[in-house]
């Protein structure tokens, strides 16, 4: 599998070269043409990514999750959930980085094996990003009424949650 | 909806490390976060750049629609509001691939070029269109297959068996998407009627 994933990308970059070589296309002119639109794609979504990352490290520098998880352990050991993973669950949606900084905690604590550490890969895996992505791309194109796309998104993620207690559960 | 979030977090991080957490702490956590920040777009820049060049030789030569008709059946029941032989469905397709082998960064440029092909055949520029919402639902229920982060840091780790969440993953990641995709279904026939 881990090959697999490795031969992805050249094999890609091959196929697509020699694809556009043989329809005898300009590629080396196309190429910089292609990455000059990317300097202005980067160049548009740069406001976005700072005011997200500064509204987002506030916000989880805060502490104010960990209270509020300090609050409500008790009555999750009650129904058998591990507390461990719900600061894993909130913050998710947020930031890439600092769920996976929650996950190494868990696999150095309770190990990769452990049930919370198959939990945490399991949603690791299943979910994404989905307030930054939403930012990223919605800032990108510069939209700023988004509809039903982050409550819709949030929801997958929940159900993803939710789905990954369930199979892990039922697997392991 | 994002006007609300960004404001939500700023003003409850504030506050809440005002009365509860060090003040220190928020002064540095404030004046970094633009270097944060800028830290992810250098990240991001090079293979944004990298990737964009590389693609704009697949449209060109004509691979990237190819691979879209291919996809074609599957896609344009999931997106019926886009054109027939729009360029987007290529980038999306690509995107969902790459998000699908783990590859998080090289996804992300397809999807940016994506989102650029359908706001073309978006009517009000400021509203997302239903084909946009779609997408993203599709993007952040995460159809992963080959989690490589998680693998990785697993193996550092010593787990006994690092690839044995990936059956798990990919049932999740199933639920997620239909639970999403049904939800958008939903939403965008009640709009319509």
């Amino acid at each position: 599998m881990n090959t697999i994933s490795k031969l992805i990308i050249p094999l890609f970059v091959l196929i697509v070269i020699f694809y556009a070589f043989r329809k005898k296309v300009m590629i080396y002119d196309t190429f910089l043409e292609g990455a000059k639109e990317g300097l202005i794609t980067v160049f548009h979504i740069f406001p976005s990514i700072i005011a997200m990352v500064f509204a987002i490290n506030i916000f989880l520098k805060s502490q104010l999750l960990e209270t509020v998880f300090g609050i409500i352990a008790p009555i999750l050991t009650k129904i058998h959930l591990p507390i461990q993973i719900l600061p894993m669950a909130f913050v998710r949606p947020i930031s890439g980085t600092a769920s996976l900084a929650i996950m190494n905690d868990i696999f150095a604590n309770f190990g990769p094996d452990s049930f919370v550490g198959r939990l945490a890969s399991t949603i690791q895996g299943c979910t994404d990003t989905t307030i930054y992505v939403l930012a990223l791309y919605f800032g990108s194109i510069k939209i700023n009424k988004t509809r039903y796309a982050l409550s819709t998104g949030l929801f997958a993620d929940f159900i993803g949650i939710v789905a990954s207690f369930l199979v892990v559960s039922f697997l392991f | 909806m994002i006007n609300k979030i960004w404001g939500f977090f700023i003003i409850i991080g504030i506050l809440f490390t005002c009365f509860f957490g060090s003040i220190n702490d928020l002064n540095d956590t404030i004046l970094n976060s633009a270097s944060n920040g800028v830290q992810m777009i250098l990240d991001l820049l090079p293979i944004i750049v990298l990737w964009s060049g590389i693609m704009k030789i697949a449209e060109k030569s004509g691979m990237l629609t190819k691979v879209g008709n291919f996809v074609k059946p599957v896609l344009s029941k999931l997106f019926p509001s886009l054109k027939k032989d729009s360029k987007a469905l290529g980038y999306i397709t690509s995107n969902i691939v790459a998000n699908a082998m783990g590859l998080g960064s090289a996804a992300t440029p397809f999807g940016l070029k994506a989102m650029e092909e359908m706001q073309k055949e978006n009517d009000q520029k400021d509203v997302a269109s239903d084909a946009m919402i779609t997408f993203l639902v599709l993007n952040t229920s995460g159809v992963t297959i080959v989690p490589t982060t998680v693998i990785a840091l697993r193996m550092m780790h010593g787990s006994t068996n690092p690839e044995e969440i990936i059956l798990t993953s990919i049932l999740a990641t199933i639920c997620a998407s239909v639970a999403g995709l049904t939800l958008d279904y939903i939403r965008r026939k009640r709009k319509k009627r």
